[in-house]
């Protein structure tokens, strides 16, 4: 039993894994071919580099997702705090509309904010589809999964330690950065992370809502998926698998580090 | 936190009220407006009224997406039950396998699958290979550019979100519920059907849900592994706004969005109602 | 959680700083240019940059002209230049999108051959400066298609069962309706909608033969053989032939479309001078002979061509003789709105159309009822489950 579940196991894990090793083994190949492998080269990765159009786009997506997360998480964070005092129909009504960009296909949402955009623009003519757009749509769609990650996380705290503050003098603002922001910050860091991923992984909605002079690292790639074939591509997903991997061990190592830390504290006691 | 003054309340909410409202509302009353008025602004049901043309569209949309699901879950299920058994330590690792791929870009990947799937690819290449070394002169399987290939490219980017949900579910059954039911004499089978899969129910609604809504609403999938031979809703949709054929029409996209999310809360509605459990949190994820 | 804030903080900085050395010097001007794929070499785009430092070139690209229409309609997205062909300049002419182009600022309009000037599409050449033109070819790998079909030199190749799954097509319907037209005797432009109802029955016969609708996917499938018969320009067919010796290619005996496509400049560009320097830049001779022994396709610039290896400017498919080009070829038109409704509709049902034959064993009536009981079923229970749960808390919001 145990040797078929491990089979079993292997064999999903390498269905999951199959496309990068492809990819992966192909930014390699000497030649510029999808199917035959011949020569071990470095090339891809040098034409990468010089390839103006997808560095100018990592720039645009990373800038973006940054961006994006950090005024999702304010907005989101400041919201979860207000959405948990409020009470009845109006805190139902928020939930609802928050829960909309999370249930709608992404292609409904994307389409609703490019109606939204067109329709704006139609009106005013000095505007235009650009950044300032995948602003908007991106932070749009990231508040509501900011909001899932910290409303938990408000609910499941002590609420007298805020009234304690608010009792013993403290004025309401500054009892919220010092005494409530301390103790949901799990919440808000995944919150932040989450909103930057998402960011950074959305293709559909940057694709409708992008101008003309600013594209995202992944309508970049969709235009090279339809043009010949170019291992530029493979050179790319390889660096950033890399960097994802090398980012993920960190945290985890830090993780098992700060338990350790924590066990052995706890031992001594 | 209940004495979160009325002003200090309405000034946390503030910025979000205005932004849903002016990002989110608008934009699906928008729709809504395009959906029933035709170019010049008056109103019409045609739009939506025309939609019955793309049933068949919405249908192998739905076949799809639907299949892709059931073999998700069907993958998802023994692959999380197994690591949900594993030690605390391994189980951290194989989430984290699990999630890796998520965090590398969807088209990339997926367009990594035409390498192996094409005629001349992999697998058709290894396959002819060793065929080859048995005298045997083999044909190829032709598996790109089918229908076949959509719902695998749909397994395959959506499975991570069926595999995360029913995990979290699993860890969260209580070890002496299954004791217990063997103790009293259950069965392996039993204590599936009547312990696990109970259990489990909100972690698969929230896979399946996390499955089937990407899955049915995508384009880019039908694109790249379909070879444009099959359109799925998605393709219709994008066509309306930033498509080929060079009929650009918001009113009937609008349209086709709206029945399209029509459809997806109607289902989502029936998948709450099989959610019993309210307190849960769909055993999500990520 | 101030490290997070302080690690993105810094990150956004370092973008920024980034940024600053390339956007803070000498403002420049942004000249945005739509190109098809695969249709420029991008070395010359440098080349400009470096003769007009004060112009900085963000190149995009579109694969057919109606997905460059789609775009550039709602006029959300601001493009200088585009480039589309013949019937869709004449399209965006009539519907007031091109601004009339400053020839004072274009001297090397001059270099532009007079056949190529004043066409149908651009009557007066006030609109238009040509870029490249070229036909529609068939293009086969002779390894694998045998010499006697190949040989008729017809469109029919495309419809022919031996080579099914291993044929690609135009995914664009105003190329892919053209060839069937051609096929059928009929004009390419035909306002007649018996014909295009013909031609759209002919095109959903050849659905299941063809591997994939493709557009600049074609090089590759075929030069890796993946496919081995497809109509598409000739240029193209030029630089697959160059990656794998096996491809050939002719112009089909049944007649074949005619194209120009053109630079023009948007009526919203708000650097139209600019976008005139860049036309000017492309139709100087050695500049045009770059670009054009890059892309396989012909260049108007008749100084050019003297530029050009004389292997390719005497390749009687990319470069036809008058004579031929009249009697075998026919420019698209701008077809009439009602027309392009229809071509709309029929390709859309070409594609919706299941692909595979042994799905649709249902009989239409009863895929008629399924929805019919899908959408009663589905409005039903969401009323009563709506009813049900209003005394539960929603999934997504608890």
């Amino acid at each position: 039993m145990k040797t078929l579940s491990r089979i079993y196991n292997f064999l999903v894990f390498a269905f999951l894994y199959a496309p990068i090793v492809v990819m992966v083994v192909y930014s390699f190949n000497g030649i510029k071919s999808r199917s035959v492998f011949s020569g071990f080269s470095l090339q891809w990765y040098q034409e990468l580099f010089r390839d103006s159009v997808i560095m100018k786009s990592l720039y645009t997506s990373l800038l973006l997702a940054v961006l994006s997360a950090i005024i999702a998480t304010v907005i989101g964070t400041a919201a979860a705090i207000g959405i948990n005092a409020t009470k009845g129909l109006r805190k139902k009504m928020y939930l609802a509309v928050n829960s909309i960009p999370m249930v709608n296909p992404e292609i409904v949402t994307a389409v609703s904010l490019m109606i939204l955009f067109v329709f704006v623009i139609s009106k005013f003519n000095s505007l235009e589809m650009g950044f300032g757009t995948l602003l908007i749509s991106h932070v749009t769609f990231c508040i509501p999964y900011v909001i899932l990650e910290v409303l938990p996380k408000i609910k499941g705290m002590d609420s007298n330690v805020y009234n304690a503050a608010l009792d013993l003098g403290c004025p309401p603002a500054k009892a919220m950065l010092k005494v409530v922001l301390p103790q949901i910050k799990p919440g808000i860091v995944t919150g932040l992370i989450m909103a930057f991923t998402l960011s950074l992984d959305d293709f559909i909605i940057s694709y409708f809502n992008s101008g003309s002079n600013v594209q995202t690292l992944s309508v970049t790639i969709f235009s090279m998926t339809k043009k010949p074939y170019s291992p530029k591509i493979n050179a790319l997903s390889t660096l950033l698998f890399t960097a994802i991997l090398i980012l993920l061990l960190i945290i985890n190592l830090r993780q098992d580090k700060s338990k350790t830390a924590k066990k052995k504290g706890a031992k001594a006691k | 936190m209940n004495k979160l003054n009325a002003r200090m309340r309405r000034v946390m909410t503030a910025p979000f009220a205005v932004w849903m409202a002016i990002f989110v509302v608008v934009p699906i009353a928008l729709v809504l407006y395009y959906a029933f008025t035709d170019a010049n602004g008056s109103f019409t049901a045609s739009n939506i009224t025309s939609i019955w043309e793309y049933r068949g569209t919405y249908l192998i949309s739905i076949e799809l997406a639907l299949t892709a699901t059931v073999i998700c879950l069907l993958l998802a299920y023994p692959l999380a039950y197994s690591i949900s058994k594993m030690k605390a330590r391994r189980q951290q690792t194989m989430v984290l396998l699990v999630m890796l791929p998520m965090w590398m870009n969807f088209l990339i990947r997926t367009y990594a699958w035409m390498t192996i799937l094409e005629d001349t690819g992999l697998i058709n290449t290894l396959v002819k290979f060793l065929l080859s070394l048995v005298g045997y002169e083999f044909e190829g399987f032709s598996m790109i550019n089918t229908n076949g290939a959509i719902i695998l490219g749909m397994v395959y980017n959506f499975l991570p979100y069926m595999i995360l949900p029913i995990y979290t579910v699993l860890t969260k059954i209580d070890k002496n519920v299954i004791e217990a039911a063997r103790d009293l004499g259950a069965n392996g089978f039993q204590i599936f059907t009547k312990v696990l899969l109970p259990q489990s129910i909100p972690g698969i609604i929230s896979g399946i849900t996390m499955v089937f809504v990407p899955a049915v609403s995508t384009f880019v999938i039908s694109k790249l592994l379909g070879g444009g031979m099959t359109y799925l809703i998605g393709d219709i949709i994008e066509n309306y706004f930033l498509g080929n054929t060079g009929e650009v029409n918001y009113n009937v996209g609008a349209a086709l969005s709206l029945v399209l999310m029509v459809l997806i809360l109607i289902s989502m509605g029936i998948m709450n109602h099989f959610d019993e459990d309210d307190e849960t949190n769909g055993g999500r994820v990520i | 959680m101030k490290k997070a804030i302080l690690f993105l903080l810094a990150v956004c900085l370092l973008l920024n700083a980034g940024s600053l050395s390339v956007f803070a010097a000498p403002k420049k001007t942004v000249l945005n240019v739509y190109n098809w794929g695969e249709y420029i070499d991008q070395s010359i785009l440098d080349l400009f940059e470096e003769e007009y430092p004060d112009i900085s070139v963000n190149y995009t690209t579109y694969d057919s002209n109606e997905a460059m229409y789609s775009k550039i309609v709602s006029g959300a997205a601001s493009y200088d230049i585009v480039i589309p062909s013949d019937y869709m300049i004449s399209k965006l002419i009539a519907e007031d999108m091109l601004a009339e182009l400053n020839f004072d600022n274009i001297p090397n309009f001059a270099n532009v051959g007079d056949a190529y000037k004043s066409r149908e599409h651009d009557p007066e050449n006030k609109y238009s400066v040509p870029y490249f033109w070229g036909t529609v070819v068939i293009i086969y790998n002779t390894k694998y298609v045998a010499p006697e079909d190949a040989a008729a030199q017809s469109i029919d190749l495309l419809w022919n069962e031996k080579y099914a799954g291993k044929i690609l097509m135009f995914d664009n319907p105003r190329d892919a309706f053209g060839l069937a037209l051609t096929k059928l005797g009929y004009s390419m432009n035909s306002e007649n909608e018996k014909e295009w109802q013909e031609a759209a029955k002919l095109l959903s016969e050849q659905k299941p033969l063809v591997q994939a609708y493709v557009m600049d996917a074609i090089f590759d499938k075929m030069e890796a053989e993946e496919a081995w018969i497809a109509p598409y320009y000739a240029g193209d067919a030029l630089v697959i032939q160059e990656s794998n010796p096996d491809v050939d290619y002719y112009m089909p005996v049944e007649g074949t479309n005619f194209f120009f496509d053109s630079m023009c400049v948007l009526k919203t560009s708000e650097n139209k001078e600019a976008a005139e320097t860049f036309i000017n830049f492309m139709c100087r001779p050695d500049i045009a002979a770059m670009n054009a022994e890059y892309v396989g396709y012909a260049t108007p610039v008749t100084p050019a061509m003297d530029l050009l290896d004389p292997e390719i400017t005497e390749n009687k498919i990319v470069y036809p003789d008058e004579d031929y080009l009249l009697q075998n070829t026919e420019v698209f038109a701008n077809l009439s709105n009602k027309t392009l409704m229809l071509q709309s509709t029929l390709w859309t049902s070409l594609k919706i159309e299941s692909s595979e034959n042994g799905e649709s064993t249902l009989p239409v009536n009863g895929v008629d009822l399924f929805c019919i009981a899908v959408v009663v079923l589905g409005v039903g229970s969401g009323i009563y489950f709506g009813i049900r749960s209003k005394r539960r808390k929603k999934l997504w919001t608890s």
